[in-house]
């Protein structure tokens, strides 16, 4: 029976798409068996940031409406082994997503996969809500910003009241917090907020920090999960967030602003701020 | 203003440069549905038709239909692979390929 996760935060642009394609990624690397799965119908990203947008040929409304086999829908990833994407549809009215379809579609998934993630759209509207009602797992993606919390403390109400587990009032959905965009050095100088804070403030336990980084705009141009980029810190960020997910104990890193010039610097090259 | 420590930092990896990769993606996704947005999505329905005729000739699972699409910017490939059940000695995949510039 495969775990089915959502990736969700309320709020828009926070890096649910970014880090529903690393995380899928990086659990199929790990050799579990993954699909991912777009819930954002009429405004489909995630096969952009797969690289996958050229060989879109069905989605999820054309295998609700038995207009395609789920088989035929389904994107094989061709970079990494036991990875395939489900994607959203471009043009397709949102009622097209029903809770019986996609009822459907997880029940096939799950004798095949060992994981099903799916990628919220933003909001509490019915893509938001159909992408979190088959949960076992969340993880909500925080940005250190107040408008992001607020969203992420709603969207876990939401996750509680909403969910099939809470209707059928069983275990609750385990909650993961990711803070994504997470600068130090602002920190540091007080302008934004501290990790400590968020945890603080949200109370559900921490699965990773990925820090702001420019490697997450060139994956996304390429259309690369940025979890490939091992060089990279949001890259290792993501790769020891799905580490902790399958169990490992690991260190949070990325959380020290960059080391304070020394005398040298000071004196010679350093900013005038 | 750089110090001669920052010069070292950034010239120890230079990233090839991403911007033009994703403006060429773009270009190519955007034509194709900006297309698809005055005329309905034909793939179903050709697929249908397709699957149908061969279905005339040979007992065909419907299941084993496997649809491939590769858009480009001049030319888009799509490759319908159907596994046609028979003898073992003939038995395999017949594979129909139509190119399609769109």
């Amino acid at each position: 029976m495969a775990q089915v996760i959502v990736v969700t935060s309320g709020k828009g642009g926070v890096g649910k798409t970014t880090t529903s394609a690393a995380f899928a990624t990086g659990l199929a690397q790990r050799g579990k068996k993954t699909v991912v799965i777009d819930f954002d119908v009429g405004l489909r990203n995630l096969d952009l940031i797969m690289g996958v947008e050229r060989r879109v040929v069905f989605d999820i409304v054309n295998v609700i409406q038995g207009e395609a086999r789920l088989n035929q829908a389904l994107i094989r990833d061709k970079r990494t082994e036991g990875l395939a994407i489900l994607p959203a549809s471009q043009t397709r009215d949102k009622d097209a997503l029903t809770r019986e379809g996609v009822a459907g579609i997880i029940e096939e998934l799950s004798a095949d996969f060992d994981y099903i993630l799916c990628d919220s759209p933003a909001g509490i509207e019915k893509g938001a809500l159909l992408a979190l009602y088959f949960a076992d797992q969340a993880i909500v993606v925080t940005n250190p910003e107040v408008s992001s919390v607020r969203d992420s403390d709603r969207i876990l109400g939401v996750l509680q009241s909403k969910s099939r587990r809470a209707e059928e009032k069983r275990e609750k959905v385990k909650e993961h917090l990711l803070v994504t965009r997470y600068d130090p050095n602002r920190v540091e100088r007080g302008e934004m907020l501290k990790l400590e804070d968020v945890r603080e403030i949200l109370a559900i336990p921490l699965l990773g920090v990925v820090p702001e980084n420019e490697s997450v705009l060139r994956a996304s141009n390429t259309g690369t999960p940025v979890i490939m980029d091992t060089e990279s810190v949001a890259g290792q960020a993501y790769k020891d967030a799905v580490g902790r997910f399958l169990g490992e104990e690991l260190p949070h890193r990325f959380l020290e602003p960059d080391k304070k010039p020394g005398l040298f610097k000071r004196l010679f090259g350093g900013r005038a701020a | 203003m750089m110090s001669w420590l920052d010069y070292f930092r950034s010239t120890r990896k230079p990233d090839p440069p991403s911007a033009s990769a994703a403006k060429e993606r773009l270009q190519i996704v955007l034509a194709h549905e900006r297309i698809g947005r005055t005329r309905e999505d034909f793939l179903p329905k050709l697929q249908q038709e397709l699957v149908a005729v061969v279905a005339r000739y040979v007992a065909i699972d419907p299941g084993k239909v496997n649809i491939n699409l590769d858009r480009g910017g001049d030319m888009s490939t799509l490759a319908i692979e159907i596994e046609l059940p028979g003898p073992p000695a003939t038995a395999g995949a017949a594979r129909t390929s139509a190119a399609a510039a769109r």
